[in-house]
């Protein structure tokens, strides 16, 4: 296992031996000491390498992420895994608004909280959440899963395009456009699919769809008060 | 009025004209706003409002056809390990994919490598066919993040973080149904056929601050290799300037409210942001401020270029480079005569034609419509837009050495005069014939 400590090595040091991995050749195994909060720690990865933070990480960790499996033994801050194509980010501790921003592949687990904007314009990405979100997620989601097993914020799923959202607590409002709609077993399938992926023992049962009612699609001027 | 089909008796209101009549009446019968392409089409003061000072007994000028003058430009010289070195200031404004067919995009990557400047991709990605064409590709980055992915990233010769766009500044893309084929629903990950509204904010930072993390990652994501510009409307261009150079760009792209889009109200396009000549000595202003005019931030402006003395003149006025995004379709064959009959036939005219946003593009450009498409061959597209950029480049260079400029960049608002009292005030040069710059200093 390679060990970085970014409390004597810098940012900049840390994310170029990442970019440069050869996982045929190179470690596999990272662990990044002392991240103290630093924004951008192992963004635009593209190898299968296992990368492993030991505490609090700022803004965009894992930003752009594919392939690599990053694991973050804290909180994050904004943006974590935005736009990852692939791969997996776990969260241990809670992250801040924007979680999983535009991503369009891989799984994203966040064992707290997730702040305002959680899957804000997802584009494919699945994300799954132990506690609970924040207002504005999946706000103009277009495609992917967002599970939350605990509570949604207010203006859940506002014009939504094609994103599956499962949420198993309460929610305090849908955005524009958002509707819930049955459980069908296809739908049970794909949740305790990703459920077990996040390593999560939950009842698929439990949980509830929503949706976009596909009513703002084209524009209407009858639905001119949606806007 | 001054048709003479009816009676001269008559009179039009100037408040309420015939063309107000219809929109009044189009908006009663629709109950929707009007949506176009293109840019303002209300007269607003513009660079022919200005005129530049030729040499005499105090300037020395230069020989037209023997003597040298550059055109070379180096963006992205502040923090960039690759810069973007182009041959001429005139480069492609970024058009989408989606809004433009993707001969037409191939046409501008065709055209602008062949006279050694770059293009710009726009909302919906990156296609291969305009990276395969293109030398200096610039990549946009919007709130949209359509297409967006880390391998094009790679691949841009530039990060372009577009906040905002002169047509439209505070206001988010748009592409209708009608436009949204396979190939772009495909790329931008979104139903066939729906209205696509993209975000007017990034969905993950919400001031300079965080821009200025959001940039720090992109270029720890391509290695500090390449430059990033931020790309704003211009509205308060002075504060907006300085808040991206504060948060690290190595280019600031401005685009006047002349600046065309693909698709938005009409009352947007009309109604806000400021004309390009005003927003230039204010950019131009903060950059200098903060010490990196022409030393380290490059500034591009575009909106309404429209021939070599609009370049002369952006440049005098503190420009790097300048965009073109209207102009370059026209060279494309956008609005030419030839399709006349077609025009009248969707309800246009040549010279008119603004409704990019339906898709029905008689040339082939604002379209997706595989038929239309194919009537723009990208190869002699390609070749009208290097013909009318090295135009633009020669006019230029003829007004530079008209000053004694042995390079484009030695022009300075010092070579301009204007010919209104407003033009001299949002210039910030003098009114021709005296010393006055209303606002900056007393009539002489």
């Amino acid at each position: 296992m390679k060990t970085y400590d970014l409390s004597s090595a810098s940012l900049r040091e840390l994310n170029q031996s990442l970019h440069d991995v050869d996982p045929t050749i190179s470690e596999r195994e990272w662990r990044i000491v002392s991240p103290n909060g630093a924004h951008n720690i192992a963004c635009g990865l593209d190898a299968d390498i296992s990368v492993d933070i030991e505490g609090h990480a700022g803004y965009y960790c894992a930003g752009m992420n594919q392939k690599a499996s990053v694991t973050v033994h804290g909180n994050v801050g904004v943006g974590v895994a935005e736009n990852m194509m692939s791969g997996v980010v776990r969260v241990k501790g809670d992250a801040s608004q924007s979680a999983g921003a535009t991503a369009h592949g891989g799984l994203l687990i966040i064992e707290g909280n997730a702040a305002a904007r959680c899957g804000i314009s997802m584009k494919g990405v699945s994300i799954v959440v132990k506690g609970d979100i924040g207002p504005m997620s999946a706000f103009m989601g277009q495609a992917g899963c967002l599970v939350v097993c605990g509570d949604a914020g207010e203006a859940l799923g506002d014009s939504l395009y094609e994103a599956h959202l499962y949420v198993k607590g309460h929610v305090a409002s849908l955005g524009a456009d958002c509707i819930e709609k049955e459980m069908r077993p296809k739908h049970v399938e794909e949740l305790g699919a990703l459920l077990r992926q996040a390593g999560l023992d939950e009842d698929p049962a439990a949980f509830r769809r929503y949706g976009s009612a596909r009513e703002l699609y084209n524009f209407k001027v009858d639905n001119a008060s949606a806007y | 009025m001054t048709d003479q089909t009816v009676n001269p008796s008559l009179r039009e209101s100037a408040t309420f004209g015939r063309d107000v009549i219809a929109e009044i009446q189009r908006a009663a019968e629709t109950g929707i706003y009007d949506i176009r392409g293109g840019g303002a089409k209300r007269k607003v003061p513009h660079f022919d409002d200005l005129l530049f000072l030729g040499a005499s007994m105090s300037r020395y000028p230069l020989e037209g056809y023997r003597e040298k003058c550059g055109t070379d430009v180096v963006l992205g010289t502040r923090f960039a390990r690759k810069p973007v070195v182009i041959d001429t200031p005139v480069t492609i404004a970024g058009m989408s994919f989606g809004s433009l067919s993707a001969q037409a995009k191939e046409a501008l990557g065709r055209g602008a490598t062949e006279v050694g400047t770059s293009t710009t991709t726009g909302d919906g990605g990156m296609t291969p066919e305009e990276r395969g064409q293109s030398s200096r590709l610039v990549y946009q980055y919007l709130p949209s993040r359509y297409g967006m992915n880390p391998d094009d990233l790679r691949k841009a010769d530039a990060i372009e973080v577009v906040l905002g766009q002169g047509a439209k500044p505070g206001g988010g893309g748009m592409l209708l149904g009608q436009k949204i084929s396979d190939r772009v629903a495909q790329m931008r990950t979104l139903p066939k056929g729906i209205d696509q509204r993209s975000a007017c904010r990034h969905p993950d930072w919400t001031g300079p601050d965080d821009l200025a993390i959001k940039i720090a990652e992109l270029r720890e994501i391509t290695d500090w290799q390449v430059p990033i510009y931020i790309k704003v409307g211009a509205t308060r261009t002075y504060y907006d300037v300085k808040l991206a150079v504060k948060a690290g760009a190595d280019v600031v792209v401005l685009d006047g409210m002349q600046g065309g889009t693909a698709a938005t109200q009409d009352v947007f396009i009309e109604h806000v942001g400021i004309p390009t000549m005003a927003a230039i000595p204010q950019a131009a202003q903060a950059l200098q401020e903060m010490g990196v005019h022409r030393e380290g931030v490059q500034l591009i402006v575009s909106g309404g270029i429209r021939n070599g003395a609009d370049v002369a003149k952006a440049i005098a006025l503190g420009a790097d480079a300048v965009a073109i995004g209207t102009a370059a379709l026209i060279a494309l064959g956008d609005n030419h005569s030839r399709f006349e009959e077609e025009y009248r036939r969707i309800g246009s005219a040549a010279g008119f034609y603004d409704d990019y946003q339906e898709g029905k593009c008689p040339a082939g450009i604002s379209t997706q419509d595989p038929t239309l498409s194919k009537r723009l061959d990208p190869v002699a597209g390609g070749r009208r837009l290097a013909n009318y950029i090295r135009v633009l480049t020669l006019e230029a260079q003829t007004l530079a050495r008209a000053c004694g400029k042995s390079h484009l960049h030695h022009l300075e608002p010092e070579d301009l005069v204007a010919l209104t009292v407003e033009a001299a005030a949002m210039a910030r040069v003098p009114l021709a014939g005296t010393s006055w710059i209303p606002g900056h200093c007393p009539p002489a």
